[in-house]
């Protein structure tokens, strides 16, 4: 089933498409939906260094000064700042909203009032009715009625279908924080689409979609195809109106830099109005802004500072996105995340660097607005960005310490020039391709089940039946021990992603994206992004179980409970190639483990190695290792090395977790690297020049 | 791989109050099996090292990113030293040379990226002088930027050939004073001074340290003294840098038994650091 976006004649000959449209160069782009065939052919790559840039305009520090002091400072006193009981969440369900009366530069809030929290049922009623009680408020009943006996969520259909052996896994915690109650999230609308084309184009790219496969027979496939597409259309219909209520017809294209931003926004704050995915990220807008800010800076109808100031308000709302959330929740996430990620620098396909002047106006926010975790700004990084760029970068990192970055070669590779993060660390070809976040499984926790046969360590229940536990008062053998892990992972790994397909199947037919997913292809990629937690404690222990002696100690009922470590092993994250290829083994045997099961939807199994959510919950569940890692404690986060064990210095940390292949973890790989600034270098130059050193030789394999 | 690089605390640019060393050698083959006798044969050619540890460090010993390589054996018994357990050479780990030369050749691309290189520190590196030259030619010979880390003590052992292959020498002036030198290190100042003056005369780059170890090292006339013997080297010294003493090897004095004098002794105030450094500073020397 396959139906190429394209833009109909007659829409392009309205004078306002060529309006909106004037000295943009030519191409595929105004034929078809394709953003960054319009990117490639419009944007300018700027290769000079931050002095052009403006600071904060007078607005933008009262609209800042009024959301610190009426808002963020009460939430931060209690949680939450308000929750809106009466009404359901949807794209254009509530009326306009805005900061303070300076807040007319790029406008649109998720409910009518700041910070103020919506529901969105169709998850699950139970996290909703607990969060609103958290939050120190009564649910309204007639609200309840709907979502407990007229409407079914996902949360119930995902319970219809699981089975004895996922509750089990869920109950003892071996597979933990799955998205079967709360939205999944991972998924990028292309929001630059409604900008520049305007919501009745992407209407009517729709519908013509949708009638492509009219006349090819029923079958449940192409039911489901043509019941989403009606969802996709009348989400883009919704978002419209909502648009309308804030005064804008956002039925056309954007004709200037303020419409383009505000046009995108509204795309996104329609996602983030009618979906509480547990990461919503915003994509990769740099470029594509960049091009309207240019030609209107060329026009004389903005200066720098008009420019800077748009980037600062639409910042400054990506940062008061808000999701009714339970204290639960929170815990497994660390926080109360969103991920609004947006993606920046790299390279394209034909040679020229993606950065531009408004590459920089986004760094530059975290110097006007102050530094903060939202939006999560992920620089896809290569030795060869412009050296201005990769300064200014390394000068903002250690300011504000609020950068994240990635290899730039390594996504381009695979996911083409246009891909974004979603979340924390997942690839995707922005409006291509989306993914069904799988959370994580503890991978760790499955080795001590591997050794006890089965039997949870902490609680000493038999959670898996049929296998056999390491016998006898000797000291472990490494190969008895890994052929153990390995069965073991068989019944994990095909428990945690027969949850996954039973979650993502429910996700779509109860929960369903239509926004989001209307500002995508009609025929898509899916990945099943799968991910394991505690690699670097599976690691240290076959380590210690291969080069030292591990002698287990056992509880009264047989059930080992702790080990003693004799003698000195190679620990994961020194750049030691013994303990390395190890944790590479595992990587590898886990993705062959996924590989080998049918995924729903026919997605693309991918993994990551990303644990900077819940180390802490994981490690709480799971009891001692031989590698002396102790009950309880929090697992390091990522593809980390245990805490304290990479005593070899930053760069061999670095160095070791680039030798876990990346072809087996496509979904991405995290590092978390904690560097004072003093231990950068004496000076800021030195500091900021080491960094970019440091960047360079953590992206790039050695030379042989 | 993403990385997310975190920078919290303030920014005061002191130099790192505290660092890791001795963590040991992973990643580098041991030749264990060896007889006593080839050992020492291999030593003497310089083709077996005892190495306590290696790590890849920034902005600690010297410029950029370096691997530092920690040799065992040190003729002097430095009070606040905070890795006595490379005092014995026979302490260390026997390494072929090879063996730290592949991992130098794979950090080459962190070295050029990060303008930085190798420091042999130890110890004392010029206890095992033919195996640093070895290692030093080895890492000129690939291009790489080259350092030893030094009480010069040991300075009339090595040739000018030698100094050849070393691009900056980290020299340590741990008093300015004859008596405060011996009560601290056990050894001789006058060796020192020496060294420093070839170096002078060879116009080497000479990055000066000095560690402030209160109610030992740390007075106004001793510090002045050391600046007195700093400025006779004015063709040789780019920086100075002054170490804050820290307790952070008082467990590995207690680990091997030995009495260890300083436990009682606080890290000097940030103020007082901060004097020391003003009396380098007032001579117009660079200074961190």
């Amino acid at each position: 089933m396959t139906a190429q976006a394209h833009i109909d004649e007659d829409l392009l000959i309205r004078p306002e498409f060529a309006d909106a449209w004037r000295n943009f160069a030519d191409g595929e782009w105004k034929r078809g939906v394709e953003v960054r065939d319009f990117i490639l052919k419009n944007y300018t790559p700027f290769e000079g260094d931050a002095s052009f840039l403006a600071g904060p305009t007078e607005k933008t520090l009262r609209v800042w000064d009024t959301l610190e002091k009426k808002f963020l400072s009460v939430e931060r006193k209690q949680r939450v700042y308000d929750v809106d009981t009466e009404t359901p969440a949807e794209i254009d369900a509530f009326g306009a909203g805005y900061i303070s009366e300076d807040d007319d530069v790029i406008v649109g809030l998720q409910t009518d009032v700041p910070l103020k929290r919506a529901m969105m049922p169709y998850g699950g009623w139970r996290m909703v009715e607990t969060a609103i009680r958290e939050a120190g408020k009564e649910p309204n009943e007639n609200v309840k009625k709907i979502f407990t006996e007229y409407r079914k969520t996902h949360n119930e259909a995902v319970f219809d279908i699981y089975t004895p052996r996922i509750r089990a896994a869920r109950s003892s915690h071996i597979i933990t924080g799955l998205p079967d109650a709360y939205g999944r999230g991972r998924i990028i609308g292309d929001y630059r689409r409604v900008a520049l084309y305007g919501v009745d184009a992407l209407i009517a790219d729709k519908e013509r979609a949708k009638d492509s496969v009219a006349d090819k027979g029923f079958s449940e496939h192409w039911a489901r195809y043509r019941e989403e597409h009606s969802e996709q259309i009348k989400a883009l219909k919704r978002l419209k109106n909502m648009a309308s209520k804030y005064g804008f017809d956002i039925s056309g294209p954007a004709k200037n830099a303020q419409e383009a931003v505000q046009w995108t926004y509204f795309g996104y704050l329609a996602s983030v109005k009618s979906q509480d995915g547990a990461a919503m990220s915003i994509g990769r807008l740099s470029g594509f802004l960049d091009a309207y800010f240019e030609r209107d800076l060329a026009e004389g109808t903005i200066t720098e500072s008009d420019a800077q100031e748009m980037i600062d308000a639409l910042v400054i709302k990506l940062r008061i996105t808000r999701f009714l959330r339970t204290i639960d929740y929170d815990q497994i996430f660390s926080g109360d995340p969103y991920w609004a990620t947006w993606s920046d620098g790299g390279f394209s396909d034909d040679g020229r660097t993606l950065v531009t002047k408004t590459s920089f106006r986004l760094l530059q926010t975290l110097r006007n607005l102050g530094p903060a975790p939202e939006p999560n700004i992920t620089i896809f990084w290569d030795e060869n960005l412009p050296d201005g760029y990769k300064e200014f970068c390394s000068a903002i990192s250690i300011e504000t310490s609020s950068i994240q970055y990635e290899s730039d070669p390594q996504i381009r590779q695979h996911w083409g020039d246009d891909a974004a993060i979603a979340c924390c660390v997942s690839p995707m070809k922005v409006g291509k391709q989306m993914q069904f976040f799988g959370a994580r499984v503890n991978a760790a926790k499955a080795l001590l089940y591997a050794m006890n046969g089965g039997r949870d360590e902490m609680s000493g229940k038999q959670v898996v039946e049929g296998y056999e536990p390491i016998t006898g008062d000797g000291p472990l053998d490494f190969d008895e021990v890994w052929n153990k892990y390995e069965h073991m992972l068989d019944w994990v790994i095909g428990t945690y992603v027969e949850a996954l397909n039973i979650i993502h199947y429910s996700h779509d037919k109860y929960a369903y994206e239509s926004i989001e997913m209307a500002l995508h292809d009609s025929d898509i990629i899916r990945a099943m992004g799968c991910g394991i937690a505690g690699l670097s404690i599976v690691a240290d222990s076959l380590s210690a179980i291969k080069y030292a002696k591990v002698t287990p100690i056992r509880d009264e009922t047989g059930l080992i409970v702790d080990y003693k470590t004799e003698g000195d092993f190679p620990a994961y994250g020194n750049d030691d190639d013994r303990a390395d290829d190890i944790a590479a083994t595992i990587v590898h045997t886990v993705m062959s483990k996924i590989k080998a099961i049918p995924l729903y939807r026919d997605a693309i199994p991918t993994q990551s190695v990303l644990t900077i959510t819940s180390n802490v919950v994981y490690g709480k569940a799971t009891g001692n290792f031989p590698s002396g890692h102790r009950a309880g404690t929090p697992f390091s986060p990522g593809a980390n090395p245990e805490n304290g064990k990479d005593t070899h210095g930053m760069v061999a940390s670095m160095l070791s977790v680039g030798k876990l292949d990346y072809d087996d973890a496509l979904d991405g790989i995290s590092l978390t690297n904690t560097i004072t600034p003093t231990a950068l270098g004496r000076t800021k130059d030195e500091q900021v020049k080491n960094l970019v050193g440091i960047l360079d030789a953590g992206f790039v394999p050695e030379e042989d | 791989m993403s990385i997310d690089v975190q920078a919290p605390g303030e920014q005061d640019f002191a130099p790192p109050e505290s660092r890791q060393s001795g963590a040991g050698t992973w990643g580098l083959g041991e030749m264990t099996d060896l007889e006593r006798s080839s050992q020492l044969q291999l030593m003497r050619e310089g083709k077996l090292g005892s190495i306590h540890s290696w790590e890849l460090v920034t902005a600690v010993d010297g410029p950029g990113t370096r691997m530092t390589v920690f040799m065992n054996g040190c003729p002097l018994r430095c009070v606040y030293c905070h890795n006595p357990d490379t005092f014995q050479m026979r302490d260390g780990k026997p390494i072929m040379i090879d063996e730290l030369l592949k991992k130098v050749k794979r950090y080459r691309k962190v070295f050029k990226s990060t303008g930085g290189g190798i420091t042999i520190s130890g110890g004392e590196v010029l206890m095992q002088r033919a195996f640093a030259e070895n290692l030093l030619i080895s890492a000129k010979s690939l291009g790489i930027h080259t350092c030893i880390d030094t009480s010069g003590y040991l300075g009339r052992t090595v040739t000018d050939e030698f100094l050849d292959y070393v691009d900056l020498v980290l020299l340590d002036v741990k008093s300015g004073d004859e008596d405060t030198y011996k009560k601290v290190t056990g050894r001789e100042l006058q060796p020192t001074i020496d060294f420093g003056d070839r170096l002078n005369a060879l116009g080497k780059d000479v990055w000066i340290r000095f560690v402030a170890v209160p109610g030992y090292t740390d007075s106004y006339e001793n510090v002045e003294k050391v600046a007195d013997i700093v400025c006779r080297w004015p063709n040789a010294v780019k920086r100075v840098e002054v170490l804050p003493f820290h307790q952070m090897g008082t467990d590995k004095w207690e680990s091997l038994g030995i009495n260890y004098e300083l436990k009682d002794v606080q890290p000097p105030s940030k103020e007082e650091t901060e004097r020391i450094r003003d009396q380098f500073r007032a001579r117009g020397l660079e200074v961190y």
